[in-house]
């Protein structure tokens, strides 16, 4: 089937079988392998992209459902030369170690960060809680975000 | 001699974030090749039974499935050897890399579908037909030391090994104690868990001979000696290659079937083969963990003075012993006591096999387990004896003026097997956890209830030997443009390995941290090296990086000596560039076309560095609900030296929370016929970012180890360690006046509920 959506800002159009997830989709046929699977049943948040802003499972949404979206993926939260404030702020804190469940915390909170600015620290904690960590034990990254929403405020009021 | 050190002891940003931070990681998953096929594995249904047939005309049908392989395909099917303890009588118990003729754990190998997409290597494993005749299955070590059911009928024994533990005369401590407590304890089977499944990618090119295999970790050299043997190679015509690895925490990158499967796979067919682990086969084919029990008694004074510990320790090891399967039972042995004065020990640890599947090291494998039993037990006797439980602690730790503290003697390992603390002083780091906790202030709530909760502390205090192993090796290469590039043997998993050895490398040869690359873990750099495991990169790899570093200088010195007309000794060294006395300099680039390059191997005759720390906690424990809420907890380590504080910080943080799982959590339950029901990460629970915010960490870095040059210690298996027994005895603290006795891990709602739904003073043990 063909399925056309922007993916971080520029428009694709790919040819896919109707039961590709949008996460193999990312990572097979569009080549953003930054998207990372870590159990294909939707518990570890590996996978998160933002679509139409809101953050969703990319194992859990069909290629098709797509159609007509606008996609960002962790490829798409920086630009080339610089790290956002909230990527700076993760490596600040140290808010990853191996990097394999990195790209779903920064979607997820740069999704939240984008919505809600001063969201606290349960807030925070409760809208990343559906993403697992296995090295950090969590608490530098409620730091970092704690860190980042700055950044969204000012963002919010040019 | 270490220069101006402008980078080791601070904390360096991370030179690997940036990749992360942009998803330019490359994983194994995230690596193609051209006409690559895609691998599944057909894997054993059922815990133990004989293979009748395996008919794979049903997969071949299918338009894209391209092969299928089974154990006839291989021939004499290799077995996997033992990398650490090989002792003898373990060769019967080696897994075999594909199932021939007998099945033994729910998870094992029997198949391998090659096909044009990953969807199609599926659909091709379940197509094959497979017949398996089922056995009697041996669920667990109290079934498996009866041993009426045998894994191995050859063998005629499920005992796959007996440790013991020997120091004093352990029954003569006990005729002339005034205080003997005897208890059972547990600690439930659970697993590493990295966030990346297991994948490897094979590239087997015929015209030349050679074997390439993406995604190792770990210990890729080891690895590639293996493989090359079982696919009758020289390990030269192997390589190994070392990707961003999601995670390892003892589990990963140790030789498993699939290392073997995929490369003769691609070998097989002729065209490179991948094959990415899905989160299912993950939880039965990565190594489990952690499963063990015993009865141990303690001897103590009645003014609380320990004087012996003695008793029975029981592994279940499930159906192979792996690897490194026996570190877990070997350290249970010799390391049960921990940092506590013991003057006699009588441990015997027996790893029995059973039809699951097989363990291996996870993060302070033995430790974990050792430091629950040990810390259960002295709690108990104070409380017995009524002294505090802080009191007790320091009162029965190893003091500055015993070290070196020799450990009990290990059989049948021998004098080969012996260990001794190295260095420090077990009680500040005891006393400066009690001050930063506010152990005096706190102590009025233990017990109390408040508000419908009652309130616990514990205190608990640990040992963590790192950097064993053999030697690590490391080359330093002055390049044309005056940059460093450091190769390294140990291997990264996620702790920040490219920063620390950049920080050790540039501050040795003075150089901005921006001009040191860092290669490391794939075979094709060195000829020799080894990997990450027993907290030994810093120890090991750092010392053989910071060894080369000093000898590249001692060429640079000489070097620019010659070309400026000084003594080498007189050339000073700074920010890349090497400076005369008279103040002429030349830049380290005008001195690499010299072609300055060092290699180094650094040991220490395999003398453990040990860490050591102490940790407390404050709970508040709802016995209507089960409900444990962590208030506070502390870890307060000594850690010799800290070359970057943001990543060892880090270490001890996320190791406590994964302590916290183990504790609370994490749980691979079986049934009585072999079967895991704890399959995905909804039923495998493990903490979240809402389950434990109230956690903190110091380090300290007061004395340091004697072992190595730089003074470091291994550091990254430590603040883990006490965290079982921590928990237990804050929550049997909390639940005092209900008679709780949580003496298994993990403490679930439902088992905490339990202990606290008993009528009061009545008492309630499991």
């Amino acid at each position: 089937m063909r399925v056309s959506f922007r993916i971080n800002g520029d428009p694709v159009a790919v040819e896919v079988e109707p039961r590709l997830h949008l996460a193999d989709c990312l990572r097979d046929v569009l080549s953003l392998t930054g998207t990372h699977l870590g159990c294909e049943h939707g518990a570890c948040g590996a996978c998160t992209v933002i679509v139409d802003g809101t953050a969703v499972r990319a194992c859990l949404m069909l290629t098709v459902q797509a159609e007509g979206t606008s996609v960002v993926t962790v490829e798409g939260l920086s630009s080339d030369d610089a790290l956002s404030p909230l990527q700076t702020a993760f490596r600040k804190h140290h808010a990853l170690q191996c990097g394999f469940c990195t790209p779903g915390m920064l979607t997820t909170a740069h999704a939240l960060l984008t919505e809600e600015p001063d969201a606290d620290a349960d807030r925070i904690r409760s809208a990343l809680s559906g993403n697992l960590c296995r090295c950090t034990g969590y608490i530098p990254i409620v730091e970092a975000v704690l860190e980042a929403r700055a950044a969204y405020r000012k963002a919010d009021k040019p | 001699m270490i220069g101006t050190n402008r980078y080791i002891g601070s904390p360096v940003e991370r030179i690997e974030d940036l990749r992360f931070l942009r998803g330019r990681g490359q994983f194994v998953g995230d690596l193609k090749r051209e006409s690559m096929l895609h691998a599944a594995i057909l894997r054993s249904p059922v815990a133990h039974g004989l293979i009748a047939a395996i008919n794979p005309a049903a997969a071949l049908a299918i338009a894209g499935v391209r092969a299928v392989i089974t154990a006839k395909d291989v021939g004499g099917v290799p077995r996997i050897p033992l990398r650490l303890l090989p002792l003898p009588g373990t060769e019967r118990f080696l897994q075999p890399v594909i199932a021939a003729d007998r099945v033994r754990y729910v998870g094992e190998p029997v198949a391998v579908a090659l096909a044009d997409s990953p969807a199609l290597a599926e659909d091709g494993v379940g197509a094959i037909a497979l017949d398996i005749e089922e056995l009697p299955p041996v669920p667990d070590r109290h079934v498996s030391g009866r041993g009426d059911i045998l894994l191995y009928e050859e063998a005629g024994t499920n005992a796959a090994m007996i440790f013991t533990g020997d120091k004093g005369d352990a029954d003569a401590a006990f005729r002339d104690a005034d205080y003997v407590g005897r208890h059972r304890f547990a600690v439930q089977r659970h697993t590493a868990l990295p966030m990346e499944p297991r994948g490897v990618l094979a590239e087997w090119d015929a015209a030349q001979g050679r074997m390439t295999v993406l995604g190792a970790a770990k210990v890729p050299f080891f690895n590639r000696d293996t493989l090359a043997a079982m696919l009758g190679l020289l390990p030269a015509e192997v390589d190994l290659i070392e990707n961003d690895v999601g995670g390892g925490f003892g589990a990963r990158g140790e030789f498993y079937p699939e290392d073997f499967l995929i490369p003769f796979a691609a070998r097989h067919v002729g065209r490179p083969v991948r094959w990415l682990e899905d989160r299912r086969e993950h939880l039965t084919a990565m190594n489990h963990a952690r499963q063990a029990d015993c009865e141990i008694e303690i001897a103590c004074r009645s003014d609380g003075t320990i004087l012996g510990v003695r008793g029975e320790v029981f592994v279940d090891l499930g159906a192979y012993v792996r690897t490194n399967g026996l570190i877990q039972p070997r350290t249970l042995a010799q390391c049960l006591t921990g940092p506590y004065r013991v003057p006699n020990v009588r441990i015997t640890s027996t790893a029995l096999l059973t039809n699951k599947t097989p363990s291996g090291t996870y993060r302070a494998p033995g430790r974990y387990e050792g430091s629950f039993f040990c810390e259960r037990l002295i709690e108990l006797a104070a409380r017995d004896l009524g002294i505090d439980s802080a009191e007790m602690r320091l009162r029965n730790l190893i003091s500055g003026g015993e070290m070196p503290y020799r450990l009990p003697r290990l059989e049948p390992v021998g004098p080969a097997g012996d260990t001794e603390c190295d260095s420090g002083d077990y009680r500040e780091t005891l006393e400066r956890c009690l001050a930063e906790f506010g152990w005096e202030e706190k102590r009025a709530l233990q017990g109390r209830e408040i508000d419908g909760r009652y309130h616990g502390l514990a205190v608990a205090c640990f040992i963590e030997g790192g950097g064993a192993g053999p030697k690590e090796t490391a080359r330093l290469d002055l390049e044309a443009d005056g940059t460093a590039s450091v190769y390294v043997g140990s291997t990264a998993v996620g702790q920040g390995l490219e920063t620390v050895m950049a920080q050790i490398a540039a501050d040795t040869l003075g150089m901005p941290l921006g001009q040191v690359r860092v290669l490391h873990g794939s075979t094709p750099f060195l000829d020799e090296g080894y990997g990450a495991f027993a907290s030994r990169s810093t120890v090991l790899g750092g010392s053989a990086v910071f060894e080369a570093a000093n000898a590249l200088l001692a060429e640079i010195r000489a070097a620019a000596g010659a070309r400026l007309g000084c003594a080498a000794e007189q050339v000073e060294v700074e920010d890349g560039y090497a400076r005369a006395p008279d103040g002429r300099s030349l830049a380290f680039a005008d001195l690499a076309a010299g072609g300055l390059r060092v290699t180094t191997a650094f040991g220490n005759d395999n003398r453990l560095t040990y860490t050591y720390g102490s940790a407390a906690a404050h709970v508040a424990v709802d016995p209507g609900t089960g409900d444990v809420e962590l208030l506070d907890c502390l870890v307060v380590e000594d850690v010799g030296r800290i070359v970057n504080p943001l990543t060892l910080h880090g270490q001890a943080i996320g190791g406590m929370v994964q302590g916290l799982g183990g504790a609370f959590l994490e749980h691979l339950v079986y049934d009585a016929t072999g079967q895991l029901l704890a399959g995905n990460l909804a039923d495998y629970l493990i903490p979240t970012a809402t389950d434990f915010p109230k956690i903190r960490a110091i380090a300290l870095e007061n004395h340091r180890s004697p072992s190595n040059p730089l003074g470091v210690k291994g550091a990254g298996e430590g603040a883990i360690i006490p965290i079982g027994g921590l928990m237990a005895n804050a929550v049997a603290n909390a639940l005092a006046s209900f008679g709780a006795m949580p003496n298994q891990l993990p403490l679930s709602s439902a088992r905490v509920w339990h202990m606290g739904s008993a009528k009061k003073s009545t008492g309630s043990s499991e």
